[in-house]
């Protein structure tokens, strides 16, 4: 083999992997992507049953009632819509009522939200910028918590 | 009044790395012995200063001196001794600190021991070194100060966040900066390298060793993390892909590739100029990773503080230092001679088939960790990219390069004899095939992947065995002088072997863990039972204990396993009365192949409490796993071939003639 059919053998085997990967993560891409939703954009946007979303918001004040058998359920709102979360499992230790959230699940053909996941990161400074974001979208967007610069606001339970 | 002086000694520090970032260049350039000579007196003096001022800070630590604003921010008084020091290094301006007393002290053992490169070299490696300090001092210093202090003094510190009080935690940081800026050694070197327009042996040779030191911190700091997240989170997860874990396991990835591209560098003089970008590119990722974890662009459970100017700080020096450095690779790159001619199937082959898989890999990675960013940047649609992701991605390149792992070591240099190598896997494919038979056989129920997983997992142990046995001539000499042939064999066969063996051990954890866990979700009150894989789970009662800063809530479960008594489990959940802010302490009870992990839940309103409970199969192999391939590291960092680091001061000063 002389030394240009060997530069050109390397060649095509790096293409083939770079190709791999390209189609791997275009696979990846349109497959298992989620995405996050503010209780307005769910409204606004529409959302298919069955369709894994992060919906976002604040913990409705008063809102947490416990089903028994280790269920929770609860309301997620922007102050301008609001959905009910049903979760069955250990809530993080971060999640308090008024405080933000973010549940990562599916919405069922009556409208109910299912979540297998429940993200809660904040302190009283501190919410996550999504809903952040959200909130000064929907005009319900109080102080400078975000900006707010505190010591490091780990989060517990399960923020990935 | 120490902490004025720890102030004064960094902005010292920052005085002494310009000098030792231009002189020596200078000097460099123009071949002058007394400028080249500033840079080692420089770099011992800046690591003196930068030790300053980080002891200035951790006495204020340990003294609870409120008065310094980072103190107030992050400590207590009553907080235990160990997480009072931990805490100058749990916070942004702490962290960045011990960050560039790193990178002081690598730059100061290159002054050390590297009187036997040669002697340009040397003056700019440690130009490069320095001009690093100098951009990190400078953040530290103008958007970063930890030793601001607040007037009146306030007569109590807010606390450092609970989940950073822990032992695994409280050293985590440290090694992965170490790691972390470990590549900084590699990239000065390239960079060195690269202005010099010559890459030689002894180049290679200084740079393997630095890479192994970086590589081994790294995957120490990354496995403790995992580990933490594991017993921490409550969840019995291991790893998230969380962008910040991303962060750190792309440098990893990176330094991997590096590591195994250096030694056709040393060895064979081939893939010199590939070599370099990768140091480059370790590098350039590690500064990312920094960039991402400090600038608050993430939404993670690193996100510190969101201060804008920081950010920036962080991007600038990000594209001065990869844009610099990348540029500087196309212009002088194309001058480096290649050598060493090498056949399709050979060693050199083999570990540039590893180098590609591996760049893919990080290309994945780092596809699924920024593609969010930007299209949050571009377009405001927010987007997680989760595990199911990197599942499709990441899995399918790695798998193919575990396959070839055990056959690479066994393949000869310049042209290989495959298929004797293949003979001597022989044993180790028939195990492989056997383990997935065997797993096949007793999980049947599981997913249809875990058994060729399980194969996989012994394939590299038994090829990393193979390996060993074949160096030594097991079975085909005497044993006594197989024993002898054992003694002798390098150290970086040992560690070659040990990291291969141990990257399989892991993947048998991962493997275990995926596949087959078992989990319950239950309210017991107490004296109730639930099941979980065999396991009877008894929530005897549920009491308050005292900790030294907090408040427990112990459940106390007892563990029975076909009427035996196994003992008990004491979950936690600890309330901080500084932080306001509640632990969970998951209980672990594991027989080296099994965890049983019990999380103790909120109280639901009839008495009940709420018990998440665990079994994860061959969890703990994870960690082994990670262990072994860290020790595996540190072998080979032993190894006296690295050791001694260059040949002799006297042949490396003759080295060859620049390429032109």
């Amino acid at each position: 083999m002389t030394r240009k059919q060997r530069r050109a053998a390397f060649i095509v085997v790096a293409l083939g992997i770079l190709g791999l990967a390209v189609g791997l993560v275009l696979y990846a891409m349109s497959d298992s992507i989620v995405y996050f939703y503010s209780p307005s954009d769910v409204v606004e946007r529409g959302v298919e049953p069955g369709e894994r979303i992060r919906l976002g918001g604040l913990v409705e004040q008063d809102s947490l009632q416990d089903l028994g058998d280790a269920t929770v359920r609860f309301n997620v709102t922007d102050f301008v819509e609001t959905f009910t979360v049903t979760y069955r499992g250990v809530l993080p230790d971060l999640f308090r009522e008024g405080q933000g959230v973010i549940t990562e699940g599916a919405f069922d053909e009556a409208g109910g939200f299912t979540a297998d996941n429940v993200l809660a990161k904040h302190d009283e400074y501190y919410m996550p910028p999504e809903v952040a974001d959200a909130l000064k979208k929907s005009g319900n967007w109080q102080g400078e918590g975000a900006d707010k610069s505190h010591s490091e606001t780990y989060g517990q339970g399960s923020y990935p | 009044m120490i902490v004025e002086l720890g102030h004064f000694a960094l902005v010292l520090a920052l005085g002494v790395s310009l000098v030792q970032m231009a002189v020596p260049a200078i000097g460099a350039h123009r071949r002058e012995a007394p400028l080249m000579r500033v840079a080692e007196p420089a770099a011992l003096l800046q690591f003196a200063l930068v030790a300053l001022a980080f002891a200035a800070l951790t006495y204020a630590f340990v003294v609870s001196d409120f008065s310094v604003k980072l103190v107030y921010d992050n400590s207590h008084s009553a907080k235990p001794l160990i997480y009072k020091v931990s805490g100058v290094w749990g916070n942004h301006e702490g962290s960045m600190v011990l960050w560039v007393l790193i990178l002081a002290l690598f730059g100061a053992l290159v002054a050390l021991f590297g009187n036997n490169l040669p002697d340009t070299l040397r003056a700019r490696v440690l130009a490069v070194q320095a001009s690093i300090a100098v951009a990190f001092l400078l953040f530290i210093l103008f958007t970063s100060n930890p030793f601001l202090r607040l007037d009146p003094a306030p007569f109590e510190g807010q606390g450092l966040n609970p989940i950073l009080q822990d032992r695994a935690l409280a050293f985590h940081p440290p090694w992965l900066y170490a790691g972390y800026v470990g590549f900084s050694m590699t990239f000065s070197f390239a960079v060195a390298a690269l202005i010099e327009g010559r890459v030689d042996a002894s180049w290679a040779r200084w740079v393997r060793p630095w890479t192994l030191a970086a590589w081994l911190s790294l995957t120490i700091g990354i496995a403790m993390g995992s580990w933490w997240a594991y017993y921490t989170l409550g969840w019995g997860g291991f790893w998230f892909w969380d962008p910040v874990e991303n962060a750190s396991l792309m440098p990893w990835i990176a330094g991997t590739a590096l590591l195994h591209s250096a030694i056709v560098a040393e060895k064979r003089g081939a893939l010199k100029s590939w070599t370099i970008l990768l140091a480059i590119l370790a590098f350039s990722l590690s500064l990312l990773g920094t960039f991402l974890v400090r600038s608050g662009v993430l939404t993670s459970v690193h996100a510190f503080a969101v201060d804008p100017a920081r950010g920036s700080f962080i991007l600038g020096i990000l594209i001065v230092f990869v844009g610099g450095s990348l540029a500087l690779y196309a212009w002088r790159a194309p001058m480096l001679k290649t050598g060493g001619l090498f056949a399709p199937l050979s060693r050199e082959s083999a570990l540039l088939m590893n180098n590609m898989l591996l760049s893919a890999a990080v290309a994945s990675v780092f596809v699924g960790t920024l593609y969010p960013l930007l299209l949050d940047g571009l377009t405001g649609m927010k987007i997680t990219v989760g595990p199911p992701f990197f599942n499709y991605t990441f899995v399918p390149i790695f798998v193919p390069l575990l396959c070839l792992v055990p056959l690479g070591p066994l393949l000869g240099w310049k042209r290989a004899d495959v298929k004797a190598a293949a003979e001597r896997l022989l044993a180790a494919a028939g195990l492989a095939l056997v383990a997935c038979l065997a797993t096949f056989a007793v999980a049947h129920d599981g997913p249809w992947l875990a058994p060729f997983g399980m194969a996989l997992a012994v394939w590299l142990v038994a090829g990393a065995a193979s390996e060993i046995a074949w160096r030594i001539k097991l079975f085909s000499t005497p044993l006594a002088e197989s024993l002898g042939r054992a003694r002798r064999l390098p150290r970086a066969a040992w560690g070659t072997a040990l990291a291969h063996g141990g990257l399989g051990i892991a993947v048998a954890g991962i493997v275990g863990v995926t596949a087959w866990r078992a989990e319950l979700i239950t309210s017991l009150a107490p004296g109730e039972s639930a099941e979980i894989a065999g396991y009877t789970l008894t929530l005897e009662q549920v009491g308050l204990r005292d900790g030294p800063n907090y408040e427990a809530t112990v459940g106390v479960v007892r563990v029975a396993r076909d009427g035996r008594e196994l003992g008990t489990l004491l979950p936690e959940k600890r309330r901080f009365p500084a932080e306001r802010q509640e632990k969970t302490e998951a209980a672990i009870r594991t027989n080296g192949f099994a965890d049983l992990y019990v999380v103790l839940g909120e109280r639901a309103g009839d008495g009940k409490w709420v018990l998440r409970a665990y079994h994860n199969n061959l969890a703990p192999w994870i960690w082994i796993g990670g262990a072994i391939m860290a020790l595996g590291g540190a072998m080979s960092l032993m190894d006296r071939r690295l050791r001694v680091g260059a040949p002799t001061g006297a042949r490396a000063r003759l080295a060859p003639a620049p390429a032109e």
